[in-house]
């Protein structure tokens, strides 16, 4: 039984590999083989140019400071939230903290410039309290606003998920020692942090490495020019797909030097807490932390809130009743739904196989961690592969079979799933490996096997950290213009893409609205989540 | 087990769905059928595509397939990569600057349309692309925060630098690459110079005209480069006229768009019989306002007043488009250097 159960996971986990390696892989190679790249193409932006390392250097600059933001500024916050179970609109709040993740970048950029913009409400607020006006936001300090503004959300969530599993007998422990704050910080919270935020450090980072419109558009200049852009660049003007691909490899070459390096900090070990029973917070009752938290919770509330009230206060002015009534709207929205669900469920098919094989590694001590390190790197990498260069190769490839639209939804579907990957391992990874280490063994003595340990031993405990992985990864496939049709048209008309679209003529009150209706459909999916995966009460 | 049955459905409707949305070639039609290339915003619900395919169809008893993709660059990189195996009967959506690049392609006839009957602000005798509709880029300012706009380039260059500007990037964008086109025919050796100076008024760089446009009109700076024709935009749907083009002493560099004929296309006779038609009521009549451009051809009724509010720019800068191709590169590598000194 058990050397077939060995098979089986080794079948999944060969299967995951190979849907990651062959949808990357085989289009990167196609578009190289293709070699279409022009004599004079791309000259500038050879590898080994000064100009390439100018832009490799400021790369890692504003991902390693944004990344250092978002960490420092959203731990504070995930620790106040979990100290304080009984926050007035705490549910709501997190469900708004996901939202961001579904925003396409220009939106969320236009959001943030109407707040703390030259003409935005901060400046308008100063000018009204007889301060000078505030300072320009264009340069590396917008990048690091608009990053901060995704990813200390997504920290303080991540972060907050791994907090609430720490059992309560720590707290009753804590509480019967006397430990103060620091005592608390050091003993209980700190290992837990510990362990995940190399984790979650790593997603960020790559998620700011590969960050594009927002790095053009609030940089102020070309001097703010990420990898990406040269890969896009070397795909359009320069129209040198061979290039593209080599500057694709070298961002997810110096990526996985960057997760190699994070993976060091992390300590397995301290992994392995399981869901305890409902825990009570016994620390934080001094009135000094309870006002520190609600303004830590409150200012965080406040630099992520203000962006999206402006997105609704700007949507509110376009004409609703009319952009739903258009077919073509709910057209874009079911198609965007269902890539979001299709995409998320497959995530988690791949994430799965993957995630368990790593933890099982993990449990082991002989020598096991380059592959549990392999593992982490094709979780955490997948996606910084410029999505740009994954379509064309595909289109590529597909072109001698007919019209390679036809197949964009199954690419699509395949790309956002791959780029969910590191949701859900953040989500998922960590919540698994405890539960296998805590009741593996026990299921396996007592021999509870196949559908019944599913139905009574796993999904219990990990139906809320499944559902939180599902909806993180759908956010992010609802919000994912679907790697822009560089050589190919979709007919996959998806609501980022009308929002783009009546961006680009003009129409930016009907993009206003659709950009609403986006969020809205965004913080629907979340709530629901919640309610699904709130406990049952005894 | 009930949930896992409801989760089998909900699975199968899933790829039922999915299925969908990969689609079934649609069904067979009996007339003959012409394939165009073009971009999304052509064939937009308001684009002007919907009326000038209703208006062919209706004469020649013909079918118009658009196959659309992001813009002209994607259009000419679609081609490159089918090569001669593309599909396209007519590729319509190029512009000027990628000439050059599309007749290296070799995969283009000549069109045989007569082009001294067109309208545009210079000659125009390329046998291979045919023009459909041009505009001129401007810049466009607010007029409700600018009362004294910029009257010349050299203006723009000079002026008071808190009063900002909003670009698109040469290295992504076609009124990128305009701009700078731009600042090379009026300043020529003096460019780099020219862009060090106006660095100091450049608010941001943008990868693309949406990103660009929607700073400007949330009012993040009073001025951003765009087409001479966006006023007519907002005055006619908008009934706006707080945005305003300025027009510049020195004159304006152009953007002409263009259409031309696939070589070896086995529906020869009806494409010829498209372009021709491009050029007359029929196609022309819906370019100002769904197009947002000047018709190249022949209109049926004078043009709404909003495009003339401005004026025609004095002079009009267009480069060859074999020096474009051959300088693109370079020119953008002074630019780069220029501002990130």
């Amino acid at each position: 039984m058990a050397r077939r159960r060995d098979a089986l996971r080794s079948l999944g986990l060969a299967a995951a590999l190979t849907v990651v390696a062959g949808t990357i892989g085989v289009a990167l190679l196609a578009l190289t083989l293709r070699s279409l790249d022009q004599a004079a193409g791309g000259a500038s932006l050879g590898l080994g140019s000064p100009y390439l390392w100018r832009v490799i250097g400021f790369t890692l600059l504003q991902a390693g400071l944004s990344t250092a933001l978002a960490v420092a500024l959203g731990v504070p916050v995930a620790l106040a939230l979990a100290r304080r179970p009984a926050f007035p609109g705490r549910s709501a709040l997190l469900a708004l903290f996901a939202v961001p993740l579904a925003l396409p970048a220009l939106v969320a950029v236009l959001g943030i410039v109407v707040v703390f913009g030259a003409n935005g409400w901060l400046g308008r607020l100063a000018a009204a309290l007889g301060l000078g006006p505030p300072p320009s936001i264009y340069g590396l300090s917008g990048i690091l606003i608009a990053h901060v503004f995704f990813n200390l959300p997504l920290v303080a969530r991540l972060a907050l998920a791994e907090l609430e599993r720490i059992p309560g007998e720590s707290w009753r422990l804590a509480a019967e020692l006397g430990l103060t704050r620091l005592g608390v910080l050091r003993f209980i919270e700190g290992p837990v942090l510990v362990a995940v935020l190399p984790g979650i450090a790593g997603l960020v980072a790559m998620l700011c490495v590969a960050s594009f419109t927002v790095v053009l558009t609030l940089g102020g200049g070309p001097r703010a020019t990420t990898v990406e852009v040269a890969v896009y660049q070397a795909l359009r003007f320069d129209f040198a797909p061979a290039l593209a691909v080599r500057l694709a490899l070298a961002q997810i070459a110096i990526c996985a030097v960057l997760v190699a390096l994070l993976g060091r900090l992390a300590t397995p070990e301290a992994v392995g807490w399981g869901p305890g029973r409902r825990i009570m917070r016994l620390d934080g009752r001094g009135r000094a932390g309870l006002i520190g938290d609600h303004l830590v919770i409150w200012l965080a509330a406040a630099f992520v809130l203000l962006p999206l009230l402006s997105v609704v206060t700007a949507g509110l002015g376009a004409p609703i009743g009319r952009l739903v009534a258009d077919p073509e709207f709910l057209r874009a929205l079911a198609t965007s739904l269902l890539v979001a669900v299709s995409a998320g469920l497959l995530s988690l098919a791949i994430a799965w196989p993957i995630l368990e094989v790593r933890a099982r590694l993990g449990a082991r001590r002989d020598g096991r961690q380059a592959a549990r390190r392999l593992l982490e790197q094709v979780l955490s990498l997948s996606i910084v592969v410029p999505p740009v260069v994954v379509r064309a190769g595909w289109f590529v490839l597909l072109l001698p079979l007919g019209d390679p639209a036809r197949f964009a939804p199954a690419i699509v579907v395949a790309l956002n799933a791959i780029m969910a990957l590191p949701f859900v391992a953040r989500v998922l990874g960590p919540a698994l490996e405890a539960h296998l280490n805590r009741h593996d063994r026990l299921a396996a003595s007592l021999g509870i096997e196949g559908l019944d340990r599913l139905r009574l031993v796993d999904w219990p405990v990990l139906r809320r950290p499944v559902l939180l992985a599902l909806v993180m990864a759908g956010l992010v496939s609802l919000g994912d213009l679907g790697a822009i049709a560089l050589f190919g048209s979709d007919r996959l008309t998806t609501l980022p893409f009308l929002l783009y679209q009546r961006m680009g003529s003009y129409r930016t009150n009907d993009a206003a609205g659709i950009a609403l209706l986006l969020l809205a459909a965004a913080l629907a999916i979340t709530l629901l989540s919640g309610q699904l995966g709130r406990e049952r009460r005894r | 087990m009930r949930s896992a049955f409801i989760s089998a459905r909900f699975l199968a409707l899933i790829l039922a769905g999915l299925a969908m949305l990969c689609g079934v070639a649609p069904a067979a039609r009996a007339a003959e059928t012409l394939t165009i290339y073009t971009y999304e915003s052509f064939v937009a619900d308001w684009g002007p595509g919907p009326k000038i395919k209703a208006a062919f169809e209706a004469e020649c008893g013909c079918s118009i397939e658009w196959v659309a993709v992001a813009d002209g660059v994607a259009l000419l990189n679609r081609l490159k990569l089918e090569g001669r195996g593309t599909r396209a009967d007519i590729v319509l959506g190029l512009d000027n600057n990628l000439v050059a690049e599309a007749r290296g392609t070799g995969l283009f006839a000549p069109h045989g349309v007569d082009t001294t009957r067109l309208s545009l602000p210079m000659s125009w005798t390329d046998p291979l692309f045919l023009p459909f509709d041009y505009a001129h880029f401007a810049v466009i300012y607010d007029s409700e925060r600018l009362k004294d706009p910029p009257k010349s380039l050299h203006d723009l260059v000079e002026g008071d630098a808190t009063e900002k500007i909003i670009l698109e990037d040469p290295r992504t964008s076609t009124p990128g690459l305009g701009f700078l086109l731009w600042m090379k025919a009026v300043f020529h050796d003096e460019a780099g110079a020219a862009w060090t100076k106006l660095g100091r008024r450049v608010l941001t760089v943008t990868p693309g005209w949406s990103e660009a446009y929607g700073l400007f009109t949330k009012g993040e700076a009073p001025m951003v480069l765009s087409y001479i024709t966006s006023p007519a935009y907002h005055e006619i749907e908008e009934k706006s006229e707080r945005y305003k083009a300025a027009l510049f002493e020195e004159g304006h560099y152009i953007q002409i768009e263009v259409a031309g004929l696939v070589a070896g296309t086995a529906h020869e006779v009806l494409a010829r019989r498209f372009l021709s038609f491009m050029t007359g009521p029929g196609f022309q009549d819906q370019i100002p306002t769904g197009n947002w451009m000047f018709p190249a051809g022949r209109v049926s009724s004078a043009m709404p007043a909003a495009f003339g509010s401005v004026g025609a720019p004095g002079r009009t800068f267009i480069f060859d488009p074999e020096i474009v191709a051959a300088k693109r590169q370079e020119w953008t590598a002074e630019w780069l250097d220029a501002v990130t000194r």
